[in-house]
């Protein structure tokens, strides 16, 4: 449903994309995970055909967004980082005037509203004004914005930004409804793990290249075992010491020694014993998608 | 290079987006009506005080009447440059509406808003001693409206190449008020000296004061009422045709 190939983006000097490719499969939930700046906005803006790449390719739907913007908007639903509504005007007057914009009109664009308005548990706020509205409920009039041409793919910017954590899982379970029953691609990208996770398959961006690519399971499998998460005074010393000792190989970070083991728990008994005093703290847990991310960047996401 | 005018697209494409652009922005100045108030009350004031300060209300009534709708045409147009970041403009963006079609929506929006705040100052006339017929009626309002457009041109292709409304400030400031000074809104072409008359001649705004001037048959009025129609139409044309280029052009860059 979207195609990505060698696709290129630099601000001047800067590479915010480095021929970065991939492809997302019809139907499928797909997410770009990452730090800020690693890439995420960029390739968005251009997939929602907002910006034009130095270099590459990108398709959506077979056309080209480059060379048929056109159609590319008419095959896309877009959810911004940022507030795309008018706050001065009512839900219903915001959602007609996007109809409008996507050439619908009388008795089929009144459906559609209702529709969409029902399908986000919107029925009866029609006529609220948006400024009015929680942060919560504007993500849902976005939502039921984006969709209301029925595109075949929808573009979320980290659509959960702002959420509280609750009004973030009804968005994660609805995102997951919208693919089930209605069949929409979904790309999004997010820096929040838990919404990472619910994602069928993951591209992990950091500086213009995409590090990980696959499911959340396929990439945690990346990781062997156990992590281990040592806290020191001296970390890069104690990092040298385990690795020159045991002969693993670790990463630190924020003055953080990770050690990926299998039977971690074991491993935590000996290394207390073998560097006294050194550690203030130890940590064990089983890998997760951040763990897959320090492990092949060196760097956190958030 | 253009995403408008496609060949073949039925006309209900242009003019759906623009007629709900168009309505968007009257509602939304209906529900703040207190804009009014901010708009018409400045150059009210300007006008009051330096007319009656010099005794002549007449005279600068039509330099105040042009300042309204420069004033509107710019709080409306300044809006584009946060909408395009966060806001309507966004999802205009990458919608399949031609891009034509949002420029047009959005600049006869905003023209009628500066228009009909324009008719608002009209009200003040009688204490100009202005009288209009109900014959002159219909020229003078069309008049304030072509106006109107022009001004809110203006505004729309400086505000579409801002990234922050600071910009917009500066040149309002250091550009566009200065333009309304030297158009004859404050002392006549006749009496103007050396350079400055040259200036008032290349001005655009000089005529617009001076067709303003003649529907509201004030004495005096230069260049000819004829003149001052064509450049006036001529300036708001010019200004159309860049504003859809500009924002054509945008659209093919980075629109963020």
């Amino acid at each position: 449903m979207i195609q990505v190939q060698e696709l290129t983006h630099r601000y001047g000097e800067r590479i915010a994309l480095n021929k970065i490719g991939f492809d997302v499969k019809d139907g499928e939930i797909f997410g770009l995970l990452g730090p800020n700046g690693g890439g995420k906005s960029t390739l968005f803006r251009i997939l929602s055909t907002m910006m034009v790449p130095t270099g590459g390719h990108a398709a959506v739907a077979g056309d080209d967004v480059v060379r048929n913007p056109a159609a590319v908007r008419r095959h896309i639903g877009v959810v911004f980082q940022t507030q795309s509504l008018d706050k001065a005007l009512t839900v219903e007057e915001n959602l007609r005037a996007q109809g409008h914009l996507h050439g619908l009109s009388g008795a089929e664009l009144r459906d559609r509203m209702a529709r969409s308005m029902d399908r986000v548990g919107l029925t009866g706020r029609g006529k609220d004004l948006v400024e009015t509205l929680s942060g919560g409920m504007r993500r849902r009039v976005e939502i039921a914005k984006a969709l209301l041409h029925r595109p075949r793919v929808l573009l979320m910017d980290e659509a959960s930004t702002g959420l509280d954590p609750a009004a973030r899982r009804e968005l994660t379970r609805h995102i997951g409804e919208l693919r089930d029953r209605e069949g929409v691609t979904i790309l999004l990208t997010t820096h929040v793990l838990e919404e990472a996770e619910r994602c069928d398959r993951l591209a992990l961006l950091h500086e213009g290249n995409i590090v990980a690519l696959g499911s959340p399971d396929e990439l945690r499998s990346r990781v062997g075992g156990d992590v281990v998460a040592l806290e020191s005074s001296d970390a890069p010393g104690l990092a040298r010491g385990i690795e020159s000792r045991f002969g693993m190989k670790t990463t630190t970070v924020d003055g953080r020694v990770r050690v990926e083991i299998p039977n971690g728990h074991r491993f935590i008994a000996e290394i207390v014993e073998a560097f006294p005093g050194a550690i203030q703290s130890v940590g064990l847990h089983k890998p997760t998608l951040e763990d897959v991310f320090v492990r092949e960047t060196g760097a956190t996401i958030e | 290079m253009c995403s408008c005018g496609k060949r073949g697209q039925p006309l209900s494409n242009l003019f759906l987006p623009s007629a709900t652009l168009w309505q968007r922005e009257l509602v939304r100045f209906w529900r703040q009506k207190s804009r009014v108030l901010g708009v018409v009350a400045s150059p009210l004031v300007f006008w009051l005080l330096i007319g009656y300060g010099s005794n002549d209300l007449a005279r600068f009534y039509s330099g105040a009447l042009v300042l309204t709708v420069m004033f509107s045409a710019i709080f409306s147009t300044i809006s584009i440059i946060e909408d395009r970041r966060e806001g309507f403009l966004l999802s205009m963006l990458v919608s399949p509406a031609p891009r034509t079609s949002l420029v047009l929506g959005k600049i006869l929006g905003s023209a009628t808003l500066a228009w009909l705040q324009g008719l608002i100052f009209l009200c003040f006339a009688p204490l100009a001693g202005v009288r209009i017929g109900l014959l002159d009626l219909l020229p003078v309002v069309a008049a304030i409206f072509l106006i109107s457009f022009t001004l809110t041109g203006m505004g729309f292709v400086i505000a579409w190449r801002m990234e922050s409304t600071a910009g917009f400030h500066a040149i309002m400031n250091l550009l566009l008020v200065p333009m309304w000074m030297v158009s004859g809104s404050l002392f006549p072409m006749a009496t103007a000296h050396g350079w400055i008359k040259g200036v008032m001649w290349a001005n655009p705004l000089t005529y617009s004061i001076s067709l303003l001037n003649h529907v509201l048959r004030m004495p005096n009025a230069t260049p000819s009422g004829m003149v001052s129609l064509t450049v006036t139409a001529a300036f708001g044309l010019a200004l159309l045709i860049t504003c859809g280029m500009v924002a054509a052009q945008k659209a093919a860059k980075s629109a963020a």
